[in-house]
């Protein structure tokens, strides 16, 4: 079992499964759902969605990394969040692609959810 | 405040959000990415269908409800955004009765919310200039105003025009934001204009 799950919040369906897609590519057993587009598919980001993708990867895991595009997608994601009442839930601010394969791939190796935040901050925070 | 009022208010922005969908995304398209009057008819909609015929016990349970729906239906920034404040208003009146001083607490509270969610602050080109200058004009009295209420709010969502906006989409025009009204503003007047005609009449 991953310790680490990745749920990835854009915009765009096609950006969001197209992510999942290739982070699954490399690192297959790590939790990756995508949660892209409105409500109906369109361009936009929905909250339902994003709570169905948290839902889904609960109790794959310990801990789940949230990864977010454009600031509407932001708030949609922290509402989702506080829905569920969670604190092994963190939604974080870094490249939505970069962020995530870097988070894949250490959660791949068993790294632990504040590990690999700590990693996330030192190639991205500079 | 009675629960009848909410729901009479909800519904009559409704009608405003459908008769003007199309004045509200002209809006959008001008500075951001033009689907505000589609998100909101849309959401406003589901609001109303959510709460017709039902019984609620307080006013509180009816924002609630509304709140639920907005923030499913609505979609884009103003679905949050608008979730978060009337899940915030429904939280300030829990269990009370909803008179003038109450209002203002929930108003308030409802501010708060969208500030907290949107990272926003006053002169960001964004609803919260007609939130807090409502607020502010409702402190200023000791009794419901309808007619005071829908001046300042008309006066604060006019006042978006020549700012330039540091938040949300239309951010990233920087200088070129200038000139255009902010769609959510002019939402949030509609908001307020018919909280002021509901309480009017009552
Ligand atoms: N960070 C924010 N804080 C407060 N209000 C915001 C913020 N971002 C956007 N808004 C408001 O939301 C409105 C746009 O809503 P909408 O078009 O439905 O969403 P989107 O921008 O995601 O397409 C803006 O006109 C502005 O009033
Ligand atoms: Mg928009």
């Amino acid at each position: 079992m991953s310790s680490t799950a990745i749920v990835v919040v854009s915009h765009s369906e096609k950006v969001a499964e197209g992510i999942k897609e290739l982070l699954q590519q490399v690192v297959g057993d790590v939790p990756v759902e995508a949660a892209g587009g409105s409500e109906i598919g369109g361009i936009g980001t929905s909250f339902e969605r994003i709570q169905n993708a948290l839902e889904k990867v609960r109790g794959t895991c310990d801990g789940t990394l949230v990864f977010y595009d454009l600031g509407s997608a932001r708030m949609n994601a922290e509402m989702a969040i506080e829905m569920l009442d969670s604190e092994s839930i963190q939604l974080v601010t870094y490249p939505i692609l970069e962020g995530a394969y870097l988070a894949a791939v250490e959660s791949s190796i068993d790294k632990p959810m504040d590990e690999i935040i700590n990693s996330l901050k030192k190639e991205f925070d500079s | 405040m009675e629960v009848i009022q909410v729901q009479e208010w909800l519904s009559r922005t409704n009608e405003d959000l459908q008769e003007q969908k199309d004045y509200l995304t002209s809006l959008d398209r001008a500075i951001g990415d033009g689907d505000h009057g589609i998100n909101m008819a849309r959401g406003f909609k589901e609001v109303t269908k959510s709460l017709e015929g039902k019984d609620f016990t307080e006013v509180s349970d009816v924002l609630k409800a509304a709140a639920t729906t907005v923030m499913s239906k609505v979609g884009g920034a103003s679905g949050p955004l608008y979730g978060t404040a009337l899940l915030k208003m429904s939280m300030a009146c829990k269990g009370k009765q909803v008179d003038y001083k109450t209002l203002i607490e929930m108003v308030e509270a409802g501010l708060e919310g969208i500030k907290q969610r949107g990272k926003a602050e006053t002169g960001e080109k964004t609803m919260v200039d007609v939130w807090t200058p409502v607020l502010s004009g409702m402190k200023e009295v000791d009794h419901f105003d309808g007619e005071r209420i829908k001046h300042v709010a008309e006066e604060a969502k006019d006042n978006t025009e020549s700012m330039q906006a540091t938040k949300g989409r239309a951010a990233y025009l920087k200088e070129r934001s200038k000139g255009h009204l902010d769609p959510g503003a002019v939402s949030s007047y509609f908001l307020f204009k018919n909280l002021a005609l509901v309480m009017e009449e009552a």
